[in-house]
């Protein structure tokens, strides 16, 4: 082994520290890019922020303007989304990891999930025009069937048209790769052993999930679903492509009510030619940052409650 | 030695018979590699049945046929006969939750649940049972007795079991498996992750438990087999070399095989 020559201890700490150093930079350049961006919206926007400018409508007058239907609109489309895409995406997850048997049409369901969440949201936007705003084109031309009075909670009209149900929807439809890829690693992660000593004791599938998985994988499940959910709040392609209208002057009162979204009260506001407009655009921007931050912590938050007590 | 009420009533009828199960010309099988090849073994009951053989000779493969743990591998198959108090285990018409839970199972490595240990322990009967919380203590706490690990846990029931030691897990998990009333326990490797005192804790439980419980232990510890098994059953390829009294099998044993393998010239 004499003969093997050394690699030099020089070259080798040398080479270390190069790699340790383009790692700085790069995060340097990460953070600086995140920074360049609060600073510059700050500076534009921070002085149009009022609580008139979250309780006020929008207005043709950029003094007057507020983003009271946006901020709601988004609260309801996001929990209409919440209460669709988590069920459905958690319920597709522990299908697919702890029932569904090992094959080729499984594995094939597996690669098309992760490949959907690669698909641009606005093409979300037009299966949800298509399918929830239309019922793919069913009645069309013809007067929606109601049911319910319109004054009542739960009044729905067919086809749902550019409602907040059918954003809510259609944004179910843009985050559910994403909660059903996050939920299947979270089930993933929970060790075989686990799932073997519970079998062991008799469990049946199904108890096995409720009493040990799905418990032991949820502050993943709901990390994931919690970013999901930041990614709903921050879409504006596809409710663009439903013809939500530009300008609400009221907030949702049930399901079928018209809306409209933070990030389309901004995409409208930054495109306009006034300055004041782009003042009142980073403005609305600083509050969707504000959310956006919020989720991430409640997501922070809740991973760390739920795995407390195990550890 | 089933002192609580609750769990007397399921006790499998025939449980006077001298014997627990029993296998006939007994083929296991993952897809076409055959595992076990022919294997006739009668368990007694109330009697430490130690299972040795080289790796992969197929001895843990049978014991994962005695509760159907084998099913959740999707290529395999068995063939011949194997009964549990003369009830055919391998009848498609077997409800293997319940004969999971009278047959209870301990494995390598420890695997406690990240609950708390009381919630651990009253995993299995809360999986069969709707007991009221009174019973549900005192079954939780008789298993834990059973298990030898009351004492040093009773004041902390509600803290999480990931923080015992190695050995402490592992006797959680022998009252894990027994707190749902089995009749059989089944033990694969249970001391191979555990240093030798925890090892020596856990062997002295077991030589405690088979007083209640019919016990089926793979062991790759010759000495540990000698120590708390009954009788010994030798595997090699897939086939049973030899089987009979412990101390027989280890001071005589009838074929050059075992010879060799327990005077440790080979394996």
């Amino acid at each position: 082994m004499t003969d093997v020559p050394h690699v030099p201890v020089a070259r080798r700490l040398l080479a270390n520290r190069m790699f340790l150093a383009t790692c700085v930079v790069c995060t340097g350049l990460a953070v600086c890019v995140l920074a360049v961006l609060i600073v510059s919206i700050m500076m534009d926007g921070v002085h149009r922020l009022s609580p008139d400018f979250i309780a006020n409508f929008a207005s043709r007058k950029p003094d007057q303007a507020g983003i009271r239907a946006p901020l709601v609109g988004s609260i309801w489309v996001c929990t209409i989304c919440a209460l669709t895409a988590l069920p459905v995406g958690v319920g597709t997850a522990i299908y697919l990891e702890e029932f569904a048997k090992r094959g080729r049409l499984t594995e094939f369901i597996r690669i098309n999930i992760s490949n959907l969440s690669g698909v641009p949201s606005i093409v979300y936007g037009i299966i949800g025009l298509t399918a929830f705003s239309r019922f793919f084109g069913w009645r069309a031309g013809a007067e929606p069937i109601e049911l319910g009075s319109p004054d009542s909670l739960l009044y729905l009209r067919l086809p749902f048209g550019s409602s907040v149900l059918a954003g809510g929807l259609t944004l179910a439809l843009v985050v559910l790769p994403i909660v059903i890829v996050a939920s299947q690693e979270a089930i993933r992660a929970v060790p075989n052993s686990l799932r073997q000593g519970a079998l062991a004791l008799g469990s049946t599938r199904w108890q096995m999930v409720s009493r040990l998985t799905l418990p032991a994988s949820l502050p993943m499940v709901m990390t994931g679903a919690i970013l999901a959910m930041s990614r709903a709040i921050g879409e504006a392609a596809p409710i663009l492509v439903l013809g939500a209208p530009l300008m609400v002057l009221e907030t949702p009162a049930n399901l079928m009510s018209e809306f409209t979204v933070l990030p389309m009260q901004i995409f409208n506001w930054a495109g306009r030619a006034k300055a004041s407009f782009q003042e009142i655009a980073a403005a609305a921007i600083i509050v969707q940052l504000a959310v956006l931050m919020s989720f991430n912590a409640l997501a922070i938050l809740v991973r760390q409650r739920l795995q407390t007590p195990l550890q | 030695m089933q002192t609580n009420p609750a769990t007397a009533s399921v006790i499998a009828p025939g449980a006077a018979e001298p014997l627990s199960i029993r296998a006939a010309g007994f083929d296991g099988y993952y897809g076409s590699f055959q595992a076990l090849k022919g294997v006739s073994l009668d368990i007694p009951r109330n009697q430490v049945t130690a299972f040795i053989g080289p790796s992969g000779c197929g001895k843990s493969t049978f014991l994962r046929w005695m509760n159907r743990m084998n099913d959740t591998i999707a290529s395999a198959r068995a063939s011949g006969k194997l009964t549990l108090d003369g009830e055919d285990i391998l009848a498609r018409s077997v409800d293997v939750v319940d004969l999971r839970r009278r047959v209870g199972m301990v494995f390598q490595r420890p695997n406690p649940f990240p609950k708390s240990i009381f919630d651990n322990v009253a995993f299995g009967p809360r999986l069969h049972w709707r007991h009221s919380r009174a019973d549900l203590e005192d079954l939780v706490e008789q298993s834990l007795r059973s298990a030898a690990l009351w004492n040093e846990v009773k004041d902390r029931l509600h803290a999480s079991a990931l923080g015992l030691s190695g050995g402490q897990q592992q006797r959680l998990c022998i009252a894990r498996a027994i707190a749902g009333g089995p009749e059989v326990l089944l033990m694969d490797e249970p001391c191979s992750a555990l240093d030798p005192k925890s090892t020596a804790s856990v062997e002295e439980l077991i030589r405690q438990l088979r007083t209640a419980y019919t016990i089926v232990i793979v062991t790759h510890n010759m000495q540990q087999a000698s120590r708390i098994s009954d009788r010994t059953a030798f595997f090699f390829e897939g086939s049973l070399i030899e089987a009979g009294q412990t101390e027989t099998l280890f001071t005589n044993p009838k074929s050059k095989q075992t010879e060799d393998y327990v005077t440790g010239r080979f394996g």
